[in-house]
């Protein structure tokens, strides 16, 4: 299952909400600018329901279309465990795009080095940013903002590590 | 404040505040400047990166007057600091500059309001006037109630905001700070790099940040990266101004 129906499920999970209250939930701590449009959520509640992870109450008196409850089921909490229990695939970084342009380079007795340089100036950029993000921001987006330093310093080391070798990795790909 | 010798009071030269020309310097065999050039303005806040053994620290250790390179030039606010006999160096040190290292360095023997204080009183300010000027450091620095704890006493992150009240309490031009978050665990060296920024702009100092962590580098609002003893600007980073 995907990232938005789980999220919505974990939502329910908290309590049981009309699908308005998700939208505005998901959206406050999940959305980070890609607002959840309504017929998405609308269907993804159907089809939660469909697979008996949520039951959708009476529709309610009242006036507007948000006129029905969401309830999670056993199911469906045992499904939002189980997501948060397993661990995320870890990013099979050799294949990145970086790999794949520095190696390219040192092939073609381009100047590796000046790229990477290039890469490291960006990254920092964006880590200047996230690190503002943090500073100005409340605990919620300071967790977000740790989540991408931390990518980012984890690839800067990648960066590092790839500049010191560069002499030796040029000779490997190029014999 | 005791003017150190033969600087004016603006900037120095191209708009530069401090700048290293051309260092060259060596321990014994081993080169560590070849060649460096870096120039920092005015209230700017410089991270100097770089892997270990490149060169970083010397480059700080050059640009504060702490070691004499052998060849090229260290100018600050106009006066050439790599010429100035050591008696000038210590004075501009102990008058210009404030200085964060790795472990924060307090006297053991000395309470941490007495650790502050000491740039002053070696000013020739007065003991009483000295710790009157600490006091606003302490609560600026969420240090209130440690005034007169000994450096064993702090926790590591305490003993690092004592270091920082001590480097930034006499009003220094350029802050050095060399791996100042290095010896903390991730949280609490954020907490003393918020605090190093908010000061420094606070006073507008210039600080020069050694530092191999990005994410320390990251507040900083330019870096540079110190490779074989010789200083590359990042794209869209003048090394010179």
């Amino acid at each position: 299952m995907s990232l938005v129906p789980l999220t919505l499920l974990g939502l329910l999970e908290r309590e049981p909400s009309h699908g308005y209250d998700l939208k505005r939930d998901y959206d406050a701590y999940f959305g980070r600018g890609r607002p959840l449009p309504f017929g998405q959520v609308y269907a993804t509640l159907g089809r939660l329901a469909r697979d008996g992870k949520v039951v959708a109450g009476e529709v309610e008196p009242g006036a507007g279309p948000d006129r029905k409850r969401y309830v999670i089921t056993h199911q469906g909490v045992a499904e939002v465990e189980a997501w948060l229990a397993e661990p995320v695939e870890p990013e099979p970084h050799l294949q990145t795009v970086l790999f794949a342009k520095v190696t390219l380079a040192l092939m073609l007795d381009r100047p590796a080095e000046r790229y990477l340089d290039a890469q490291r100036a960006v990254h920092l950029q964006r880590m200047r940013e996230l690190t503002d993000v943090r500073r100005a921001g409340g605990v919620v987006d300071a967790l977000l903002a740790d989540h991408g330093l931390f990518h980012l310093e984890a690839d800067l080391r990648w960066i590092d590590v790839t500049a010191a070798r560069l002499s030796s990795l040029a000779e490997a790909v190029r014999a | 404040m005791t003017g150190a010798v033969g600087l004016s009071s603006g900037d120095g030269s191209r708009g530069c505040l401090i700048e290293a020309r051309d260092l060259v310097k060596s321990f014994g065999p081993t080169p560590a400047l070849r060649g460096a050039d870096l120039s920092v303005r005015a209230g700017e806040i410089v991270a100097v990166m770089g892997p270990s053994g490149s060169g970083k620290s010397t480059l700080l250790h050059c640009l504060a007057g702490i070691l004499v390179p052998e060849g090229g030039e260290v100018w600050f606010a106009g006066g050439r600091v790599d010429a100035m006999r050591e008696t000038e160096r210590s004075a501009l040190r102990r008058d210009r500059f404030g200085f964060v290292f790795q472990s924060g360095q307090l006297v053991p023997e000395l309470t941490a309001e007495e650790n502050v204080a000491l740039p002053l009183l070696l000013r020739g300010v007065r003991r009483s006037r000295a710790l009157q000027e600490t006091r606003d450091w302490f609560e600026r620095l969420a240090l209130s109630g440690l005034e007169q704890r000994r450096s064993g006493e702090l926790s590591g992150g305490q003993a690092q905001r004592v270091a920082l009240a001590r480097a930034l309490v006499g009003g220094p031009r350029v802050l050095f700070a060399d791996e100042p978050t290095g010896s903390l665990d991730s949280l609490t060296g954020e907490h003393v790099m918020e605090l190093l920024v908010a000061a420094s702009r606070d006073q507008g100092t210039t600080v020069v940040l050694v530092t191999h962590d990005p994410r320390v580098a990251a507040y900083a609002e330019r870096e540079v990266v110190v490779r074989d003893g010789k200083v590359s600007a990042l794209a869209g980073d003048p090394v010179r101004s």
